[in-house]
């Protein structure tokens, strides 16, 4: 006997999971034409990431160097009415380790009237640009540098002839290694070098110096005693308020004398400009994600022309118009799907690898994730309707005969 | 099997069926044709190439609406049937095979004949166990995890006939289903289809082979769009 309907007597169905079957079916028996279409979108994609990523991890490296060294303010003299340079008085560093929120200061003067030469024998004329300052033994802990070999001045070497080399300085010097005993020539003296400090964030000047401790720069170079220069740390929230009264602490007399600046400003600058290029670099991922999309189109069309007789064989199976528009369509969105699921693991492999390279932590905005996929969802979607439409409005007689 | 009792059922019924295709000048394919195929039967369709037979096919089996006329399949008219109705009638009542088979390359044996069950719903594993029913059926339950480009011609149309008959429709259509084999290999494809017959089946086959169409209980005979003869099946 005929068997009577069950069910629903009108239409044929097509559940989500046979949908996902039948959709991945395509790419599944082409699978080398399935991979290379979805590259486009792959590299679009991962660009985006890559970018967005690369960018956010510098940023945050930035950043934490800024939380670092946010707190440091260096003060120097200013020029006076009628531009002449002008000294720090003796007593500001006192002065200043009296304001209750500062925890660190130094002073440093600069001994511009003396230059630093390997030995005796270097013409007087090749200084390399090294120049001396006196400094006080607290440098390395109040500017936050390390020292690369030996040890910095300390109370007892101050008072002898011993020189500690910035990073610049020891190398224009040729001194990588204090393993033999090394002198320098210092303003008609043999220096013995005891240390050589790693570079120093932010304030670079300090790496092209050599420094002296203060008693020993008064025996031998008539140091009268008065910095030129002073860093100071303050707790991390009480800067401004310690700046504002940093002139008048370190001269009362003539407070306009002071200058004071804040050496994290140039990297705060170096964040905002970090974005200039990212505007470019966003654009051309954009553009490989569109010639993705065009791609993942044109081998819709193709395979819709090429499936012709799945087409009509489906029709005669049962399948609607619309099942057959969801199969392409599905088929667009798995391959543009896969293609920036492959695209989000490069780009966040590619930021990984680069900021493991820089030291920076590894940070990939969620919106670069979430949008890089949804991008792609977006993209393979418009470049899937157009072929799906073209399949379901296939007659199914006419998607049967084979040519 | 024992053939249904009188008066047998209408599987399939066209009542003045015309098919005219737009052009210029415009084609009559069909001219007003009248049909009734019963439970059971085993019907050749056959005329030269141009006699209208394929366009009959193609309305008899809704992948093509006529101009005018009603078709009625197994008791239900399918002129003012949805797209979507229309196709939930296909996949639930008809069969079709095809002179070149069509099987997926993709796919197993086993789920392109799973495939004739897909658009019905339902479970994929339920599919899977009616298709390896119909395979058996077919006498291919040796190649069910082939793929179809493993197969010889005469066990793709076999694979393609089961796949017709995994959700035991109420009428199978078959075009030219010998055409693209060699006189062996179509010689034992219809024992297989007399064989169906012979458990119940009711087969439409399409045909311009007179060998084949002899090998039928009925033959309709087309020519220019109208029936000139027909060899009733002996009850």
């Amino acid at each position: 006997m005929i068997r009577r309907l069950h069910g629903d007597p009108g239409g044929s169905r097509l559940s989500r999971r046979d949908l996902l079957r039948v959709g991945s079916l395509g790419l599944r028996s082409r699978r080398v034409r399935a991979s290379l279409s979805a590259l486009g979108i792959s590299i679009g994609i991962a660009a985006i990431v890559g970018v967005l990523g690369i960018s956010q991890s510098s940023k945050s490296g930035l950043l934490r160097e800024l939380g670092e060294l946010g707190n440091l303010i260096s003060v120097q003299a200013g020029s006076t009415v009628a531009g002449q340079a002008t000294e720090l008085p003796t007593t500001a560093d006192g002065m200043v380790a009296r304001i209750a929120p500062v925890t660190n200061v130094t002073e440093l003067a600069s001994i511009s009237s003396v230059s630093v030469y390997r030995s005796p024998f270097v013409p007087t004329i090749d200084t390399n640009g090294i120049s001396l300052a006196a400094t006080d033994a607290a440098l390395p802990e109040t500017l936050g540098v390390t020292m690369a070999q030996g040890a910095f001045l300390n109370p007892a070497t101050a008072h002898f002839p011993a020189v500690v080399l910035g990073a610049e300085a020891a190398s224009l010097l040729g001194i990588n290694s204090l393993a033999n005993p090394t002198q320098i020539w210092i303003g008609g003296h043999f220096f013995t070098v005891v240390g050589i400090l790693h570079s120093v964030p932010l304030v670079n000047q300090l790496d092209s110096m050599a420094f002296v401790g203060f008693p020993i720069a008064e025996t031998e170079f008539g140091f009268d005693g008065h910095p030129t220069e002073l860093f100071l740390r303050t707790v991390p929230s009480e800067v401004s308020q310690v700046a504002a009264v940093l002139p008048e602490t370190v001269e009362p007399a003539d407070p306009t004398a002071v200058q004071w600046n804040l050496p994290s400003d140039t990297l705060k600058a170096a964040v905002a400009a970090k974005g200039a290029y990212n505007g470019l670099l966003l654009g051309l991922g954009a553009v490989a994600l569109l010639v993705g999309g065009v791609g993942i189109a044109n081998v819709m069309v193709i395979s819709v022309l090429e499936r012709r007789s799945e087409i009509g064989l489906r029709r005669a199976l049962g399948a609607t118009r619309r099942h057959v528009a969801e199969q392409f369509l599905a088929e667009a969105l798995l391959l543009s799907v896969l293609g920036g699921v492959a695209g989000t693991v490069i780009g966040g492999v590619a930021t990984a690898v680069y900021a493991a390279s820089q030291h920076w932590s590894v940070q990939i905005p969620a919106l670069a994730l979430y949008g890089g996929v949804g991008a792609a969802l977006a993209i393979g979607a418009i470049a899937g309707l157009y072929p799906s439409m073209r399949a379901a409005r296939l007659s199914p007689t006419e998607a049967l005969r084979t040519v | 099997m024992t053939v249904a009792p009188a008066p047998p059922f209408p599987v399939l019924e066209l009542i003045d069926v015309v098919k005219e295709y737009r052009g210029d000048p415009p084609v009559l394919a069909l001219a007003g044709i009248n049909v009734q195929v019963h439970q059971g039967e085993l019907v050749a369709i056959v005329g030269p190439s141009g006699s209208g037979k394929s366009t009959l096919l193609h309305v008899m089996g809704t992948l093509e609406r006529p101009t005018a006329g009603e078709l009625r399949i197994a008791g239900e008219d399918t002129s003012t049937m949805s797209d979507k109705q229309l196709s939930g009638l296909r996949s639930r009542r008809l069969g079709f095979v095809f002179q070149q088979f069509f099987l997926l390359d993709g796919q197993s044996v086993l789920d392109n004949v799973a495939n004739g069950l897909l658009y019905r719903g339902g479970r994929m594993a339920e599919r899977r166990r009616l298709a390896q029913q119909a395979i058996e059926r077919v006498g291919l339950a040796h190649r069910a995890g082939h793929r179809p480009n493993q197969l010889s011609g005469g066990e793709q149309q076999r694979t393609a006939i089961a796949r017709a008959l995994a959700g035991r429709p109420a009428l199978v259509m078959a075009d030219e289903p010998t055409g693209n084999l060699d006189s062996a290999t179509g010689a034992s494809i219809l024992d297989l289809l007399q064989e169906l017959h012979r458990e119940g089946t009711t087969i439409v086959v399409i045909t311009h082979d007179h060998d084949v169409a002899a090998a039928m209980d009925r033959r309709i005979e087309i020519r220019d769009g109208r029936i000139i003869g027909d060899t009733p099946t002996a009850w």
